[in-house]
């Protein structure tokens, strides 16, 4: 895989990238995603999960079936503030 | 260019040694800072059981506040001293931090918490913290954004910070890592015998002996405590954050709003981070979810702050647990009757910016080198004796 090779193209996350927090020691995707900054740009990893997923288990060793996908976050997509404050607090219980 | 291999910054997976000298159950920021103190002074035989990875608790899902206004002196003193600690911290860790000093402005709107903040401010000048009781205009002057009009006055300190928190835990993971320190991820504790001149740990990764052991899991604390029969006060309290999509830098200080617990600073990546306080029930559980619900109290909040941000998109929420006590102060030293069992919990959701300086004192401490006040003053006893001091800037 090149080195320069970008997994995430929200926080330019490349190949290389990955393969230095395996070397340093994170091994899930929840670690590897703090280390990196992988998936918390706009996407969210809607984009990069699966890629990163595949460099992680080249990287480490571990089957890529072994990895557990990091805990997807709301909202489904970036959001608008102006939105969210425009909810009436009673739709929001729950 | 080849770049050097890299430092180990993380945990390992793998059986535990049979023994060791003290035992810290927790590797959040308390814990982890406290290993590196004590290694680094010296103490050999330290291991670190965390029962998840590095930064998976309220370490790595903290706003990264960094303040020197508190309203009880102690607090003040130890902020300064960590604020310190933390400006070196790049330097002596090797690590980047993020950190960036763009003070931190707390907004009130009544007359009786104007009331409350000049003491404070009063207490903290005193201390050498040159906060100032400010008015709106001035307000304004340092966040144009701000609809300062529906304020009464601010509370400004120019020296408090903000930091990235995640390198704070990988960096003291890896400067303990090299002075001898094991620290063993995913490897929850599920029992605690105490034994004759020791503690006896069942982990899913096996057992391991030690006469001392220090509970630094924060929210998880009352829980490692009940694993011996020893009945903490503490409690969980789930709060939440958002973090927006990255803005060119435009917020200098960390703005707060007393009475609303709103609290927000733009990161150093551009991202603003916030959240706000929303009343709960007090439970035992340890709530992670996130809710609508505080995306629109979040969202009203910013938006009556600074109006322009309605514009402004959320990217991502998530939440951590606060550890909390009943007068707002932390839970340190020698649980009474359990020789050798020490507690460094109930940080009250201010435990990140606290941890650089706490776990140097409670490293004298172990080491019998030198005590602190903080040891008589936040000892588990006081909640039976009536012996408590409230502290009154928790925040969020």
């Amino acid at each position: 895989m090149p080195r320069k090779l970008i997994l995430c193209r929200c926080e330019d996350v490349t190949a290389d990238d990955v393969a230095h927090a395996v070397a340093a020691g994170f091994q899930s995707l929840e670690e590897v995603k703090r280390y990196t900054g992988f998936g918390t740009g706009p996407c969210q990893g809607k984009e990069c999960l699966v890629p990163v997923a595949l460099a992680v288990a080249r990287a480490s060793g571990t089957p890529v079936t072994a990895l557990r996908p990091f805990t997807a976050r709301a909202p489904l997509s970036p959001t608008a503030l102006k939105q969210f404050a425009a909810l009436e607090e009673e739709s929001e219980r729950g | 260019m080849t770049a050097s291999p890299p430092k180990r910054l993380a945990g390992v997976h793998g059986p535990l040694p049979a023994n060791a000298e003290l035992v810290i159950v927790g590797g959040g920021i308390m814990g982890l800072a406290l290993a590196y103190n004590l290694a680094v002074r010296g103490q050999k035989g330290v291991v670190v059981l965390e029962a998840s990875y590095l930064a998976s608790g309220a370490s790595g899902r903290n706003g990264g506040g960094l303040r020197q206004q508190w309203s009880t002196e102690m607090n003040i003193r130890l902020m300064q001293e960590s604020l310190e600690i933390c400006g070196g911290f790049a330097r002596d860790m090797g690590i980047n931090v993020w950190m960036r000093q763009g003070g931190y402005l707390f907004l009130m709107r009544t007359a009786e918490t104007r009331a409350q903040i000049e003491r404070n401010i009063a207490l903290q000048n005193r201390c050498d913290v040159p906060t100032r009781l400010i008015g709106t205009d001035e307000a304004r002057r340092l966040v144009p954004e701000l609809a300062a009009d529906q304020f009464l006055a601010a509370s400004y300190n120019p020296t408090d910070a903000v930091v990235f928190p995640w390198p704070f835990l990988w960096g003291y993971a890896g400067a303990a890592s090299r002075h001898g320190v094991r620290i063993h991820t995913d490897t929850p504790v599920t029992a605690i015998e105490r034994r004759a001149n020791d503690y006896l740990l069942t982990t899913a990764r096996g057992t391991i002996a030690a006469p001392r052991v220090v509970n630094a899991a924060g929210a998880w604390s009352p829980r490692v405590a009940a694993l011996l029969g020893l009945t903490l006060p503490d409690w969980p309290a789930r709060h939440e954050i958002l973090s927006t999509e990255p803005l060119k830098p435009f917020l200098a200080p960390m703005v707060s709003v007393l009475e609303s617990g709103l609290y927000v600073s733009q990161s150093t990546r551009g991202e603003l981070v916030g959240g706000i306080t929303m009343h709960e029930a007090k439970t035992n559980d340890i709530q992670l979810g996130s809710r609508l619900a505080f995306l629109g109290a979040m969202a009203r909040g910013l938006v009556e702050v600074m109006p322009l941000l309605g514009e402004v998109k959320v990217v991502r929420q998530w939440a951590g647990p606060y550890d909390l006590t009943s007068d707002g102060n932390p839970i340190v030293g020698e649980a009474p009757g359990w020789p050798g069992f020490f507690l460094c919990c109930g940080f009250m959701g201010h435990g990140f910016m606290m941890a650089p300086v706490v776990a140097k004192y409670y490293a004298l401490h172990l080491l019998g080198r030198e005590t602190h006040p903080l040891f008589d003053r936040w000892r588990l006893s006081r909640f039976a004796e009536g012996a408590t001091e409230a502290e009154g800037m928790i925040i969020g």
